[in-house]
């Protein structure tokens, strides 16, 4: 058993990689009101690869996944303690701009949430907000690219000007996914994001994550350890506000070195 | 076991059934209720809409006068003597008089001062009856009353009916109703007054409740540090929404005229008064479309980088926009139809004149309604019955106009 403590808890697990890290976080505690969520958490995320958080429900995964982009911060009950870097900076800092920060880590969430707009205005929404792009050409590539990108242009690049709500949950979803790399961010969230989606949808969002890993670095919540093991370079596995074991995919689903995460990337748990 | 399944299923069945018809009969007889208020109120409005009057022969030939100098008084006066009255004495004279509107002479005068070349011509003018000959000509007279009893004397009847023999009586529909104010005699009185005193105080709350309001609940929602202080505020709005509207009157009163020193009677009194009913309701229903907007939709405002003022005027506004308009014009709508708290401010007062400004003296149509009811003449039930139409058919128009808005700005999900 992982009494957390700092000692026990390798920030980088033993993973060795040319990449950089971008998100330090040590000893990161939430509580809402008395109830205490994490326990002090330390992980590191490596830049330009796939992360993903597995644990079963309530493990505190989506907790730490909304303390990256301060979205803790709309919920009044919740404080956070520890510290967490991106780029070296503190984003818990009061001197931090949250709007700002907000726009280099786009988030996507369980249930697609396309704005009741159209499906230009629904990823032109971004851009347009932080005064981006004024021109309206300029915008139109934008929107073009973010599609593209999104591997949702070709289906529905007729109907720019049907509402986003009207599009298909898989569609959605890749909606969200455009919305989001509309702003550029350096780093994309994503709230278990195929949960709401048929066997169809969820293969397109993987192939997307894995296509987006060249330019944005991505942490995933997820439910489905298979997805783990498919998208994502990285592995961190959450039990009941504990980190329990972080490290290469492939080394937590073949030889986890702990007992309980064998016992959950196995089934016999969770 | 499936027996017993099956005697379930048909319990429920003919429970559903059962519940279907209570829910159609209650529906039923609320229809009925509403046909019968609506039927009764145009059936005792219909002599209301229509006068009894006659053609007076207006002799301005053989008279050397210019426009400024008429007596309208006399010179309807002689025409009228000009009928075969049959008098030889002064009281005989003054009870022919009697028959006929005293509001003739302003109308006669209105005629001449639009077309100033009727002077020096003769012509002929439509004149109406007096209320009392009027109601003799729409539901004829009890002969059975002693004569001393009775609102008209024999005489008086016989001259009535003589007119009607001549066949000079001539029914016409009774303009005056929708363009005169109101008058202490019955067939000039009219509504346009209390409709416009209605409308000017009815803007009055609306540019008073709707911002401040919308903005209060917007802050209280959004913004507001979740603490005592503002569970009490929230606390005391919805009460203030619970309090019997004339304490509003009373506030209105002790506030705005005695304190302030604003006008008595003035619609801007009164939309003040009724803004301060009004602002509960507002902020209340508010609240409640902002809460009903998803919390996806901020969430995901949030994560693209938009600030909480954003989020609010460019996702939940939007969203919530129809059920604040439905719930602001609900609210208004209940100020439109509010009496109580406008008798205290004094906008009971008999206001003949139309206002023409928010400060001028003015009565409200429910007011109008409540002070026709209040008439002794007979002519009023009438007149009573066709005010409370115009409200219901002004009501009728604000609840359209909240379905119309509703309809237009709802989002699709």
């Amino acid at each position: 058993m992982v009494d957390g403590t700092e000692n026990d808890i390798k920030p980088n697990g033993n993973y060795s990689s040319d990449n950089n890290l971008l998100i330090d976080c040590k000893n990161v505690d939430v509580f809402y009101g008395d109830k205490q969520a994490l326990y002090n958490v330390s992980l590191g995320i490596n830049e330009k690869e796939v992360t993903s958080l597995i644990g079963p429900s309530g493990c505190g995964k989506s907790t730490f996944l909304r303390c990256l982009n301060r979205m803790n911060d709309v919920i009044d009950s919740c404080s956070i303690s520890g510290n967490i870097k991106i780029n070296g900076e503190d984003i818990y800092n009061p001197h931090i701009d949250v709007v700002e920060l907000r726009s280099r880590i786009g988030m996507v969430f369980q249930k697609p949430n396309p704005f009741p707009k159209s499906v230009f205005d629904n990823v032109a929404y971004g851009p347009r907000l932080h005064g981006k792009i004024t021109d309206k050409d300029e915008m139109h590539h934008k929107v073009e690219a973010s599609l593209v990108r999104a591997g949702l242009w070709d289906e529905i690049k007729d109907r720019l000007n049907e509402p986003g709500t009207s599009l298909s949950g898989g569609q959605q979803q890749r909606l969200c996914i455009a919305r989001a790399i509309a702003v550029d961010p350096e780093i994309i969230l994503m709230d278990e994001p195929c949960s709401a989606l048929d066997p169809i949808a969820t293969a397109k969002i993987e192939e997307l994550i894995d296509e987006l890993k060249t330019n944005y670095t991505i942490v995933i919540v997820t439910h489905s350890m298979q997805q783990a093991a498919r998208v994502s370079q990285r592995t961190a596995f959450f039990h009941l506000g504990n980190l329990i074991e972080v490290g290469d995919t492939e080394n937590i689903f073949r030889s986890p070195e702990n007992e309980q995460t064998e016992a959950y990337v196995t089934g016999r748990y969770g | 076991m499936s027996k017993n399944i099956n005697s379930m299923m048909l319990k429920r069945q003919s429970a559903e059934k059962r519940f279907r018809f209570y829910g159609q009969a209650s529906l039923a007889i609320a229809l009925i209720m509403l046909v019968v208020i609506i039927s009764s109120m145009t059936y005792r409005s219909i002599p209301a809409f229509t006068n009894y009057g006659l053609n007076l022969n207006i002799n301005l030939s053989n008279e050397n006068i210019s426009q400024d100098n008429i007596n309208y008084r006399r010179l309807v006066r002689d025409n009228i003597s000009l009928l075969d009255s049959g008098c030889d004495d002064r009281k005989c004279r003054k009870e022919f008089l009697r028959l006929f509107s005293s509001g003739a002479a302003y109308e006669l005068r209105d005629t001449i001062e639009n077309d100033p070349s009727l002077i020096g011509k003769d012509f002929s003018k439509f004149i109406l009856f007096s209320d009392d000959a009027d109601l003799f000509y729409k539901f004829g007279i009890d002969n059975s009353l002693p004569e001393s009893e009775r609102r008209l004397n024999d005489r008086e009847i016989t001259w009535l009916n003589g007119f009607k023999e001549l066949g000079l009586v001539e029914k016409r529909f009774s303009t005056n109703l929708f363009t005169n104010g109101d008058s202490r005699e019955p067939e000039i009185a009219g509504v346009l007054g209390a409709v416009i005193g209605s409308l000017l105080t009815i803007l009055i709350t609306l540019i008073i409740s709707f911002p401040i309001g919308v903005l209060s609940a917007i802050y209280l929602e959004s913004f507001a540090p979740k603490n005592k202080l503002t569970d009490f505020i929230e606390v005391n709005i919805n009460n203030l929404a619970a309090v019997p509207s004339i304490v509003f009157g009373l506030l209105g009163l002790a506030l705005f005229i005695n304190f302030f020193g604003m006008p008595r009677s003035a619609p801007l009194v009164g939309g003040c008064v009724l803004s301060l009913m009004t602002l509960p309701v507002i902020i209340i229903a508010t609240r409640a479309s902002l809460q009903s907007v998803p919390p996806s939709i901020r969430e995901a405002a949030l994560a693209v980088g938009a600030s909480e003022m954003q989020v609010v005027f460019q996702h939940l506004l939007p969203a919530a926009l129809p059920g604040i308009l439905t719930g602001t014009i609900i609210g208004l709508a209940r100020a439109f139809g509010e009496s109580a708290p406008l008798l205290l401010i004094g906008m009971v007062a008999f206001v003949v004149d139309i206002p023409g400004s928010f400060t001028d003296p003015a009565t409200a149509l429910p007011v109008q309604v409540y002070l026709w009811a209040d008439s002794p003449e007979r002519a009023f039930v009438a007149k009573t019955s066709a005010a409370t139409l115009v409200l219901i058919f002004l009501l009728i128009i604000i609840n359209l106009a909240a379905v119309i808005l509703r309809k237009k700005y709802q989002l699709k999900w």
